[in-house]
């Protein structure tokens, strides 16, 4: 009884409402039962090679995806070594988890590690090249890792760039005004396909001959440089929502400039802005695919190198590949979104009335 | 007024310009210790300006500000230096809306001064208890009303144990019933001896605490005198139609 008054007050409360609601209906009616048929009840779930997915009525082909997760995960990253990334990426959890728990302890300790310490065990565990390690090529390095390494980097790089080059934006010296000006307008004004050619194909004609830069370390700094122009203008709106006042009463107590920003100014844009700078980052996230062009394979491109595999050539292969990625991507920015949603709402208990 | 006190601010002819909109003209003011000195004026006057200039809130360009007998100049050193022995309280409170009220305190002494948190804190109280508010330490400004939030600002500046302080306007924004309060926690402090500057619209205040009151208009001091002078025989036309309008 409790639900049908429930249905007849926020369902069907009028026309226009029972109308939408019944569209609504009908809507999940034509796209849920397919999808689930698709993805679960006509799926390919077991099999170990391409013949077990070869009925063209068969739904999604997930042994194509079990055989392949090696690759989609870890690239041509050799077999053997193949400890180092997933030490990386246990290690790299051990560190973020915490760091995200308002109430985990040694907050200071564990992000002086994450920011400080894991990059290099990160880039020592992972290109090895130190007495005791092979060293593996980052040519070799592919699927997820790569997604996340391009991410991760650019995550970390572009938020304390983009809050310096906000604040240069409005700094009162000419000269530093002037150069972050031209340093975000430059780079937002460029494509970021544009700027992974640059990168990966016009760089190395301007280095010094015998000097040779990483392709993927060259695509990791256009990247970083690319979403930090991007991140400036996200600070700079919350710069600005920040009356005059309150940087001036810090200045007016004798705090410096720095103390001012980083004491009173930026705790408060920052706070304003999370859901800029989240979207900043999911879009950052997502633009790590476009690695692809400049011959880096990333997971989806990683997907899609799989998807010529000979051994695998079944109907359904590119879909069940292509919805995999996308799950994938799903999961890593929708867990960023929450994660946003969370912190605003954190911060926005306990001051303001 | 006596010259032997010692000197605390120096304006000599100072200009001040906003683009060609000329802010400040030929201003020249001594203020010794313990004076207390109160600025009225039209708004639009340059009261404000003037005011934010001793504490290079806003640079002057012409002529001669010392303040505690260092020049200012755009020398970050010397501005500093100004800043940690003179305080300020401003029409919008500016509080720290982010952190406690206590917190609000203890800020600047802590990264100023360098003062360990458990000094900075018993300061901090000492400060509140003289404003009257020691009770709401923990709350957040957002959770006060605009009087409490106001001497809240005066403790801030307390706290940095100042030579002199600035009011720029503090009640302009206050509801009238809450004037009061703010206006008795200046009074006691001008009794303490604390040299202060206040732009105010509070007459009754100029009356009862001011050694001098400085009447500004279009930019000018037009004239400065003891209150009793000042609000029985002013010598300017443009002061004697002030009085009329706000009196």
């Amino acid at each position: 009884m409790v639900a049908i008054t429930w249905m007849r007050k926020h369902l069907f409360s009028s026309i226009g409402n029972s109308a939408l609601t019944l569209f609504a209906i009908y809507i999940i009616y034509i796209s849920v039962p397919p999808l689930l048929n698709w993805a679960i009840f006509s799926a390919v779930w077991h099999g170990d090679s391409r013949t077990a997915c070869l009925d063209p009525n068969s739904g999604a082909c997930w042994p194509f995806v079990k055989a392949n997760l090696s690759q989609f995960i870890y690239g041509r990253y050799p077999a053997s070594e193949i400890w180092r990334v997933n030490l990386t990426f246990l290690l790299g959890a051990a560190a973020i988890i915490p760091a995200l728990i308002p109430s985990a302890p040694a907050k200071k300790f564990n992000l002086i590690f994450l920011l400080g310490a894991y990059p290099f065990i990160a880039i020592v565990l992972l290109a090895g090249d130190r007495p005791g390690l092979v060293g593996v090529d980052t040519t070799m390095w592919g699927g997820l890792l790569v997604t996340l390494v391009v991410a991760v980097t650019g995550i970390v790089v572009s938020l304390p760039l983009g809050i310096l080059l906000a604040l240069g934006r409005r700094s009162e010296m000419p000269v530093i005004r002037m150069l972050s000006i031209g340093f975000i307008e430059f780079w937002r004004a460029v494509p970021l396909v544009t700027v992974l050619f640059m990168a990966s194909v016009m760089l190395p004609l301007f280095l010094p001959e015998g000097f040779s830069l990483d392709n993927l370390l060259r695509c990791l700094i256009g990247v970083a440089l690319f979403s930090s122009a991007y991140m400036a203008e996200v600070v700079r709106g919350g710069l600005q929502a920040i009356p005059r006042g309150q940087a001036e009463a810090a200045r007016a107590v004798g705090l410096s400039y720095w103390q001012t920003m980083g004491l009173i100014v930026l705790p408060q844009a920052l706070r304003h802005v999370i859901p800029g700078i989240v979207n900043t980052f999911i879009g950052l996230f997502k633009d790590t695919t476009l690695v692809l062009i400049v011959g880096i394979f990333d997971l989806l491109g990683q997907v899609r190198a799989q998807l010529s595999d000979p051994n695998w050539a079944v109907p359904q292969g590119a879909t069940t590949g292509y919805v995999f990625a996308a799950i994938i991507f799903w999961v890593f920015c929708f867990g960023m979104s929450r994660y946003s949603v969370f912190m605003e709402r954190r911060l926005n208990t306990g001051h303001r009335k | 007024m006596s010259d032997d006190k010692k000197l605390m601010i120096g304006i000599e002819h100072v200009h001040k310009w906003y683009d060609d909109f000329h802010v400040l003209k030929d201003i020249n003011l001594t203020v010794r210790e313990g004076d207390r000195i109160v600025i009225a004026g039209p708004s639009g006057s340059g009261k404000s300006t003037l005011i934010r200039c001793i504490n290079r809130l806003e640079a002057h360009q012409e002529g001669k500000i010392i303040v505690d007998g260092v020049e200012l100049t755009e020398d970050l050193k010397r501005i500093d230096a100004v800043r940690r022995e003179v305080g300020m309280v401003f029409q919008q409170f500016n509080l720290f809306p982010h952190m406690t009220v206590l917190d609000n305190c203890t800020l600047a002494p802590i990264w100023v001064r360098k003062m360990p948190k458990a000094e900075a804190d018993e300061l901090a109280m000492k400060f509140l208890e003289r404003v009257k508010i020691p009770e709401q330490a923990m709350k957040f400004p957002g959770q006060l009303s605009g009087g409490q939030q106001q001497r809240v600002a005066i403790a801030r500046a307390l706290c940095m144990t100042p030579k002199i302080m600035l009011f720029d306007e503090p009640t302009s924004a206050l509801d009238p019933e809450m004037i009061k309060e703010v206006l008795d926690v200046m009074v006691e402090l001008a009794e303490d001896g604390m040299t202060m500057v206040c732009v105010t619209h509070e007459m009754g205040f100029a009356r009862q605490v001011a050694d001098r009151v400085v009447f500004m208009d279009q930019g000018e001091i037009v004239e400065e005198a003891e209150p009793e002078v000042f609000f029985n025989a002013p010598k300017s036309e443009r002061t004697k139609a002030f009085l009329a309008q706000i009196l």
